[in-house]
C-alpha cells in the first residue's frame, strides 16, 4: 500500500492554518494538550520549544508551570516527578544535553512515567557542532523509551497529540521521545492545520495515573529497592508494555484520522513511490527531502527508486517493515547517525534492519550508508551515488558489506 | 489543621510541639526497615515524618534511607514515598511540589496544602545533589522541605568520604597508613550556612540533631509552615561509618554540639538565631575540647596530637573569628569594621 504522500495536509473548516516551526508546532500541540509542567534548560536547537511555549504562558493561552532548571539532568527529574503526582509533563534536549540527563532518561521507564519529550536532533560534542545526528535519541533505544522521528511541522503537531495518547495509555505508561532534525525541522517553518480545542478533547483523555498515583490519599511506595529478587520480573513488564504499545499506536492513529481527518493509515513508515520500486531507500526525519527529490529526477530517467521514511523506531515495525522491504531487488539504508565498531561498521537503522530481515523468506541485498553527519547537507548526488551502489548490489544479487560514506571528504 | 490564606503560598500550619508528652503519638515510618543498630539517620526519618504528619509526601534519594530503608516487599513509609535519584532531592521535591500545584490551580486535583519532603545524605545532598538542591532554593513560588541527613560518609556503600566527612576521618577511601597517616585534608563544607547565605529568598535553614528531637521535630515543622523552599541539615551519628559502640550514637550527638563542632540554630528570614545547648556556648559557657568527641571514634583512632590540635583550632576560628560565629565564614577586613563603628 503504498501512498503518494499528499503536498499539503487535508484542511478542515475549522482548523486554523499557521505558518510555524516544527518547535511551534509541537508548542502548539501542548497548549491543545492542556499540559501542567514543563521545564526549560536552554540548549540548541530544541530549545524553540521552549521559547514558544514560554509564550504561550506568557499570552495567557496555556496555564502551566514552567521551572527553568539549572541543568538537563534536573530538568528532567523535575518532570519525572511531577508526573507521579498526576501531571501532565513536557521536556526536551539535544545532543550532549539529552546525553547530561541520561541517568534521568534510565529510570523514567521503568518508573512507569508517561513523559513526552522533545529530540532536537543534535551532533554530540567534541568538537562543538550545532547540526544534525541522531545519535543523541538513539541512546534511549534500548532502555523502553518509545521513540519516533518527525518530518514536517504538521507531523509535529500531530504526533505530539498522538504522544501523549500512546504514552498516557495505562496499558503502555512509557516515556515518549519525538526527535526533530535540528535546524531543518526545529527551525523550518510550515504552513500547518491547527485543530481547535473541542477536537482535540475528542481524541486525548485527562491523564489518570490511576493506582500509581503518589498522593497523600494513596500512601504507596515508590522505587524500593528490589535487588534480584525482582528486576527481571520489571524489565518483563517494560518489555511486555513496549509490545502492547504497538497496538495502542495503531489505535491512536486510527482514531487520530477519525476526528481530524488526516495523518497517515500506516503509522510507522510513509513510502513513497515504493510500489513498483526496484531500489528502495530507507531513512528517518528530513532527509526525506531530497531523497524524495532525488528520486522525481531518477523516475524521470527510468530509475524505479522509491522511500521508505521511518517513523517510529521503538518499537521497531519489524513485520510490516520486512514485508514493505523485501519485495525490493536491492536496499539502500541511509543513516544519520553511526554506530562505531558495529557490524560492518554500519550505522544503527542499517543494523537494525539487517537483523529485522534475518528471518525473512526474502532478503534483498542491503547496502549501508552514512551522511549528512553534523547536519551537512545530503545532496541529490550523494542520493544518485547511493542508488547507483543499491542498483549494482540488485545486479550482483547479493549485498556489498562495506558500509558506505556519502558526502565526505577524503 | 489550619492553613493560610494565599493560594501560591499555603501551608499546612503544624504549631511546634510543647514538649515530650504533647508530642503527636501517632508514627509514619514504622517497622519494616533494617537500618543498623543504633543508627540515628533511621530515627531522623521517623522524627521527620512525626513532625509534618499524615498529608505529606516524601522523596528519598538514594543512599542509606533508601537502600536500607525500602527492600521490596517491605516499607516503613506510612506515608507516600518515592525514590529519587542520588543527586535529585532538589529537583524531587521542586517536581512534586510543582505538579501538585498545577493540578490544584487547574482545578485537576482537590485543593489542599500537602508537604513535600525530599531528603538525601551528605554525599546525595553536599556532593553531587548540591546544584539541584541550590536551585530548588531559589523557586519560591513552591513549598517543599529538604532535609540532609549528614552521616559523614557514603555509608551504604562501605563508607567512602564525602565532601562532608571531617578532616583526617579513616574512610575505605581515607585509610590512614604509615607513608601518609591523613589522606582526607579536606574540612567539612558549612552546608547550612552555604545555603541560608546562597538564597536570599529561602526564608528558612536550620541545623538539627536527632539528640534533641523535640526541637528537631519543632524544625521541621516550622519549615514546612513558613512555605517556599526549606532546608534543614541534620548530623547524624553513624555507629558502622563514625566506628563507635551504637549505644552512644545520643551522647555522640550531643558532644558534636558540645563541642562546637556541629552548631545548632535556625536562619529564619535572614536573622540567625542559636538554640538549645549552642546558645548556652554563644552566651559564653565553654565549649569542651574536640577530642572528648573524636577520641570516642574509630575513624580517628590514628589521631596523633597534632591532629587533634589541628581540629581543635579550626573549630576555634570557626567560633572566634567567623563574623556570625559558626555560621557563616565571612570576616569583615578591620578597617571596614572601624569604618562601620565610625558611623554608628
Amino acid at each position: 500500500m503504498a501512498v503518494v504522500t499528499p503536498a499539503a495536509p487535508t484542511a478542515h473548516e475549522d482548523d486554523k492554518e499557521l505558518l510555524i516551526s516544527g518547535s511551534e508546532a509541537v508548542a502548539e500541540a501542548l497548549t491543545l494538550a492542556d499540559l501542567d509542567v514543563v521545564t526549560a534548560y536552554p540548549i540548541r536547537p530544541y530549545d524553540t520549544v521552549m521559547q514558544a511555549i514560554a509564550k504561550k504562558i506568557s499570552g495567557g493561552q496555556l496555564v502551566a508551570e514552567y521551572i527553568v532548571a539549572e541543568g538537563e539532568h534536573s530538568q528532567f527529574e523535575i518532570v519525572k516527578h511531577a508526573s507521579t503526582v498526576g501531571a501532565r509533563v513536557f521536556c526536551g534536549s539535544s545532543g550532549v544535553g539529552w546525553m547530561y540527563a541520561m541517568e534521568c532518561l534510565v529510570v523514567t521507564p521503568p518508573l512507569r512515567v508517561p513523559m513526552v519529550a522533545l529530540v532536537g536532533n543534535r551532533a554530540l560534542d567534541d568538537p562543538g557542532a550545532f547540526g544534525v545526528e541522531h545519535n543523541d535519541a538513539l541512546v534511549v533505544r534500548d532502555v523502553g523509551w518509545l521513540l519516533c522521528w518527525i518530518d514536517t511541522s504538521q507531523e509535529a503537531l500531530d504526533t505530539t497529540l498522538i504522544a501523549y495518547r500512546v504514552a498516557e495509555d495505562r496499558r503502555v505508561f512509557l516515556p515518549l521521545a519525538i526527535s526533530a532534525d535540528g535546524a531543518f525541522l526545529t527551525h523550518s517553518q510550515a504552513l500547518t492545520m491547527v485543530p481547535p480545542k473541542s477536537k482535540v478533547d475528542q481524541f486525548l483523555p485527562r491523564y489518570n495515573r490511576g493506582d500509581l498515583l503518589l498522593h497523600p490519599d494513596n500512601p504507596i511506595t515508590v522505587a524500593p529497592q528490589a535487588n534480584e529478587d525482582w528486576v527481571i520480573e520489571i524489565r518483563r513488564q517494560n518489555n511486555e508494555a513496549m509490545a502492547r504499545a504497538v497496538g495502542v499506536i495503531e489505535e491512536a492513529y486510527a482514531d487520530f484520522r477519525r476526528v481530524f481527518g488526516r495523518g497517515p493509515e500506516n503509522p510507522w513508515f510513509e513510502e513513497y513511490m515504493t510500489d513498483d520500486a526496484e531500489v528502495i531507500l530507507v531513512g528517518m526525519g528530513t532527509i526525506s527531502l531530497p531523497i524524495k527529490v532525488a528520486i522525481r529526477e531518477m523516475r524521470a530517467k527510468g530509475r524505479k527508486v522509491g522511500l521508505v521514511r521511518l517513523r517510529w523506531f521503538r518499537p521497531f515495525p519489524t513485520e510490516k517493515l520486512v514485508a514493505a522491504l523485501s519485495k525490493a531487488s536491492a536496499l539502500g539504508i541511509i543513516d544519520r547517525d553511526y554506530s562505531f565498531g558495529s557490524p560492518f561498521g554500519s550505522g544503527v537503522v542499517a543494523n537494525e534492519i539487517r537483523a529485522a530481515l534475518y528471518n525473512a523468506d526474502r532478503r534483498p541485498p542491503l547496502m549501508s550508508f552514512i551522511c549528512g553527519l553534523g547536519g551537512r547537507e545530503v545532496t541529490l548526488e550523494d542520493v544518485y551515488k547511493a542508488t547507483e551502489l543499491c542498483y549494482a548490489a540488485a545486479k550482483a544479487g547479493k549485498s556489498d558489506p562495506k558500509t558506505h560514506w556519502l558526502g565526505v571528504r577524503e | 489543621m489550619a492553613e493560610t490564606t494565599t493560594f501560591s503560598n499555603a501551608t499546612q500550619i503544624l504549631e511546634p510541639f510543647r514538649g515530650v508528652k504533647r508530642v503527636t503519638i501517632e508514627e509514619y515510618f514504622t517497622s519494616g526497615h533494617r537500618t543498623c543498630q543504633g543508627c540515628e539517620s533511621a530515627l531522623v526519618m521517623k522524627l521527620m515524618v512525626k513532625a509534618s504528619g499524615p498529608r505529606t509526601i516524601v522523596l528519598g534519594s538514594t543512599g542509606c534511607m533508601y537502600v536500607a530503608n525500602t527492600t521490596y516487599y517491605t516499607t516503613p513509609w506510612v506515608v507516600p514515598w518515592m525514590h529519587t535519584q542520588l543527586g535529585s532531592s532538589g529537583s524531587a521535591a521542586l517536581g512534586t511540589a510543582a505538579g501538585l500545584k498545577a493540578l490544584m490551580r487547574k482545578g485537576k486535583m482537590k485543593t489542599e496544602p500537602i508537604n513535600v519532603i525530599a531528603f538525601c545524605g551528605d554525599g546525595g545532598g553536599a556532593d553531587m545533589g548540591l546544584g539541584a538542591i541550590s536551585a530548588t532554593l531559589t523557586h519560591k513560588e513552591y513549598n517543599s522541605l529538604i532535609l540532609l541527613y549528614d552521616n559523614e560518609s557514603y555509608a551504604n556503600t562501605d563508607i567512602q568520604l564525602s565532601g562532608m566527612t571531617p578532616y583526617g576521618a579513616n574512610t575505605t577511601f581515607s585509610p590512614p597508613g604509615k607513608a601518609k597517616r591523613l589522606i582526607h585534608t579536606r574540612w567539612k563544607k558549612n552546608m547550612a550556612g552555604l545555603m541560608a547565605a546562597g538564597h536570599p529568598e529561602c526564608r528558612y535553614v536550620a541545623t538539627v540533631c536527632a539528640s534533641y528531637a523535640v526541637e528537631m521535630m519543632n524544625k521541621v515543622r516550622r519549615a514546612l509552615t513558613i512555605g517556599g523552599p526549606t532546608f534543614i541539615h541534620s548530623l547524624d551519628p553513624c555507629p558502622k561509618g563514625w566506628d563507635y559502640d551504637p549505644m552512644l550514637s545520643h551522647e555522640l550527638g550531643e558532644l558534636a554540639i558540645e563541642t562546637g563542632i556541629f552548631p545548632l540554630y535556625e536562619v529564619e528570614d535572614g536573622q540567625v538565631k542559636y538554640y538549645g545547648k549552642t546558645k548556652a556556648l554563644v552566651e559564653g559557657r565553654p565549649r569542651k575540647p574536640v577530642r572528648e568527641y573524636l577520641l570516642k571514634q574509630g575513624r580517628f583512632a590514628h589521631f596523633i596530637e597534632e591532629d587533634l590540635e589541628h581540629f581543635q583550632a579550626k573549630v576555634d576560628e570557626m567560633w572566634e573569628k567567623w563574623e556570625i560565629p559558626a555560621v557563616v565564614p565571612f570576616r569583615r577586613l578591620d578597617a571596614t569594621k572601624a569604618a562601620l563603628s565610625a558611623k554608628s
